[in-house]
């Protein structure tokens, strides 16, 4: 070898390194939010005279929502000053030490770099909540506010919940997050009536319903992104099939399964206009793509092993996440027409249930790595520099993690408590909630509706 | 003749070959009547006549009946006559001659018209009687045969049928598999002859670790592996159909290699 050559080698390298380097924030860093998040003091608001019994309810909806969205340091009601601000009328320009300066709330103890305050009343049988956020910093002290906003509902507790979670989801949006999940709903399998039925639930595991009656076993949803249809596998025909129902009503929509003894894990593409699945119409079970309704379906993978759960990265149509073998299951990557397959996982263990997060960049899944086949844990992987961070310890059986709308939760299946239940958790791993209790739970997916 | 070669058959022609074929029809369905003609009757000659004069007796038949007129194949019918002034009596149909008057029982097989000659001095008579013969209710459909051991189609699957085990990940059909589905293919040529219409669903099952995903190609996989090896061993393909249920319905639940073993199966069951 030249030394010309080795020069350009060494070159080539560090250009390569530095590429990698460059474009890939630390995984830890992404999972726990970029660090420097905003330090928000979100005061208690009161209610004038028949509002004030609902402000209990929309006080800790409020401070719960903004805690979950991950995009704040939130700072303890313990160290707030006496007074708070209900009004922007209530703040005075000079430090008075009460709490109605921004200053008050900026330094210690306090250390806030925002502020959330406001109140409600009754108005005509209408709760009506004033909602604020303010920038208490000095630098900005000649525009301080970032938001206000008015907003009704109902006077109940629903109605404070509501108005809670639109004001939450304001001050997330300010703050470049994806939105609150106010609205998104988790779609999943439960046998709570004795057969595996596809089921529906708000994000916070309430309004849970039955959404087929098949009375046969109908599991692994994968919902459009529009949250308007799931397509799942079903028995209700003898051999696993695809069936694709409204999420309005529960109706079935036509779907033409391929003649193979297995069509199953169905995925709606980014776009909503197409469906990804297996079939072993080839033999063994392979990657096809087909329109909504089954039809023009294509063979996509080319494995000389079985291949299941595609996946269309929500940024690039022409990337493809499946798993497959030869040897243990792992997750590979292969474009939409089937060529330039990579492995994405590194070998070690079994992978499986890739869920790409919005920004197409990293991915949640399961893996055994690190434990015995059978044990598996929830990960989170940057795509491109192949880090991954394990978010679950093997807490009973961990599987099918899948992101929500807002790209910072996720929903999957535990098995911590005994029998499958479902539970969502910050990206970083934090904040476990569970959701289900009754009856054996799975294959949750979480859609935009 | 292959059948399109009638098409191009003019209507008219049609007709013509459709009464020829009738006519061809009727005539065999005649052929078996046996129809005997009756003898022509002697002509007397005349030394004869001269010799033996006439004793101006003509023959007449009194009565030639059968009875029923109708029989079942199989069943007797009673042919009973009278005559006077006969000679000699015979009567067709294989009988041949008869005494003047009596009875014969006869059992044809087919309608038969049978005629009596009486020949006398001075003149013949002859008479006929039919005798039709009509074919038998066709019998009702066989009795189904009972036999002692052959009990209901799910319990001879589930009793006469072993499961085919598998390795871990794995589809390859092991020695003892072989072994066990060797036996399956004989037993399930008695159970297809005990149950002609019968099908087999094969059901392919995977133990709880692999991912739920992955392991309902996996059972894909074993239930096909188990289907081919039972074709190569002359079991029809299309007796039997292919279900994978991945882990979705294990036969064992506890987290041991023991019960994982059992688990991982081709198995069989009656398809409903």
């Amino acid at each position: 070898m030249t030394r010309k050559t080795l020069y350009a080698l060494l070159a080539l390298a560090l250009t390569s390194a530095a590429f990698l380097f460059g474009q890939n924030v630390d995984i830890r860093e992404w999972i726990t939010g970029h660090g420097g998040k905003p330090a928000i003091a979100v005061t208690d608001f009161r209610g004038a005279g028949a509002a004030q019994p609902l402000m209990g309810t929309f006080n800790s909806t409020l401070f719960s929502d903004l805690d979950g969205s991950s995009l704040f340091e939130m700072k303890p009601k313990s160290n707030f000053p006496l007074s708070n601000p209900q009004r922007p009328e209530d703040l005075r320009p000079e430090d008075n030490k009460q709490g109605l300066a921004l200053v008050d709330w900026n330094g210690p103890p306090v250390n806030a770099t925002h502020i959330a305050f406001g109140y409600s009343a009754a108005v005509n049988g209408v709760l009506v909540l004033y909602g604020y956020l303010y920038d208490t910093r000095p630098e900005n002290s000649q525009a301080p506010q970032l938001l206000y906003g008015r907003y009704t509902g109902s006077m109940d507790a629903a109605g404070a919940t509501k108005v809670a979670h639109e004001f939450a989801n304001d001050i997330i949006q300010k703050f470049g997050g994806a939105g609150s999940l106010l609205g998104s709903r988790i779609y999943f399998s439960s046998n709570r009536t004795g057969a595996d039925e596809i089921w529906a639930m708000d994000y916070d595991g309430t309004n849970q319903k039955a959404l087929t009656s098949l009375k046969s076993l109908s599991i692994m949803p994968g919902v459009s992104p529009d949250g308007a249809r799931v397509a799942f596998t079903s028995y209700a025909k003898g051999t696993p099939r695809i069936m694709v129902a409204s999420t309005e009503n529960g109706r079935l929509l036509p779907f033409y399964n391929q003649e193979a003894s297995l069509n199953t894990t169905p995925n709606f593409t980014p776009d909503g206009k197409q469906i990804y699945y297996a079939s072993s119409a080839s033999g063994l079970a392979q990657i096809f793509v087909a329109g909504l309704d089954g039809q023009g379906f294509r063979r996509i993978s080319r494995r000389e092993a079985i291949a299941v759960e595609p996946k269309v990265n929500p940024k690039n149509p022409n990337v493809v996440l499946f798993v497959s073998g030869p040897g243990p299951q792992q997750i590979y990557k292969m474009n939409a027409e089937g060529a330039d397959v990579e492995r994405i996982t590194n070998g070690e263990g079994e992978a499986s249930n890739p869920s790409w997060n919005p920004d197409g960049q990293h991915i949640a899944f399961s893996w055994t790595r690190g434990y015995a086949k059978g044990d598996w844990n929830v990960f989170v992987m940057d795509i491109g520099s192949k880090q991954f961070v394990q978010l679950t310890h093997s807490e009973g059986r961990n599987e099918n993690p899948n992101w929500a709308p807002d790209g910072r939760h996720l929903v999957f299946t535990s098995t911590r408590n005994g029998r499958p239940q479902l539970y969502t958790m910050l990206a970083d791993g934090t904040q476990v909630k569970q959701l289900t209790q009754t009856g054996t739970n799975r294959y949750p997916v979480w859609g935009a509706k | 003749m292959k059948t399109n070669e009638w098409y191009p058959v003019r209507p008219s022609t049609r007709a013509s070959i459709a009464v020829a074929v009738a006519l061809t029809l009727f005539a065999a369905g005649c052929k078996k009547k046996v129809v005997i003609p009756p003898p022509p009757a002697p002509q007397p000659t005349s030394e004869a006549a001269r010799v033996n004069p006439p004793s101006a007796s003509a023959a007449t038949i009194a009565e030639f009946t059968v009875e029923p007129s109708t029989i079942e194949r199989g069943q007797s019918a009673n042919l009973r006559w009278a005559t006077s002034g006969a000679t000699e009596v015979s009567i067709s149909g294989g009988i041949g001659t008869v005494a003047v008057s009596g009875t014969r029982i006869i059992r044809p097989d087919v309608t038969t018209t049978y005629t009596l000659t009486a020949t006398g001095s001075a003149g013949n008579a002859t008479r006929t009687a039919t005798v039709s013969v009509t074919a038998p209710p066709p019998p009702p459909p066989p009795a189904p045969v009972v036999r002692s051991n052959v009990g209901t189609l799910e319990s001879r699957v589930a009793s006469d049928l072993q499961d085919a085990l598998f390795d871990y990940d794995s589809n390859n059909i092991r020695d003892d598999a072989r072994a066990a589905l060797t036996a399956d293919a004989a037993a399930l040529q008695k159970i297809f002859a005990d149950f002609p219409s019968a099908s087999i669903n094969l059901e392919g099952h995977c133990d709880e670790r692999g991912s739920a995903e992955y392991n309902l190609g996996l059972g894909d996989r074993r239930a096909s592996a188990v289907r081919d090896f039972m074709v190569q061993l002359g079991v029809p393909a299309a007796k039997i159909k292919t279900i994978s249920y991945g882990k979705e319905r294990p036969q064992c639940t506890e987290a041991n290699e023991s019960c994982w073993q059992k688990n991982r199966r081709g198995h069989f069951s009656a398809n409903q």
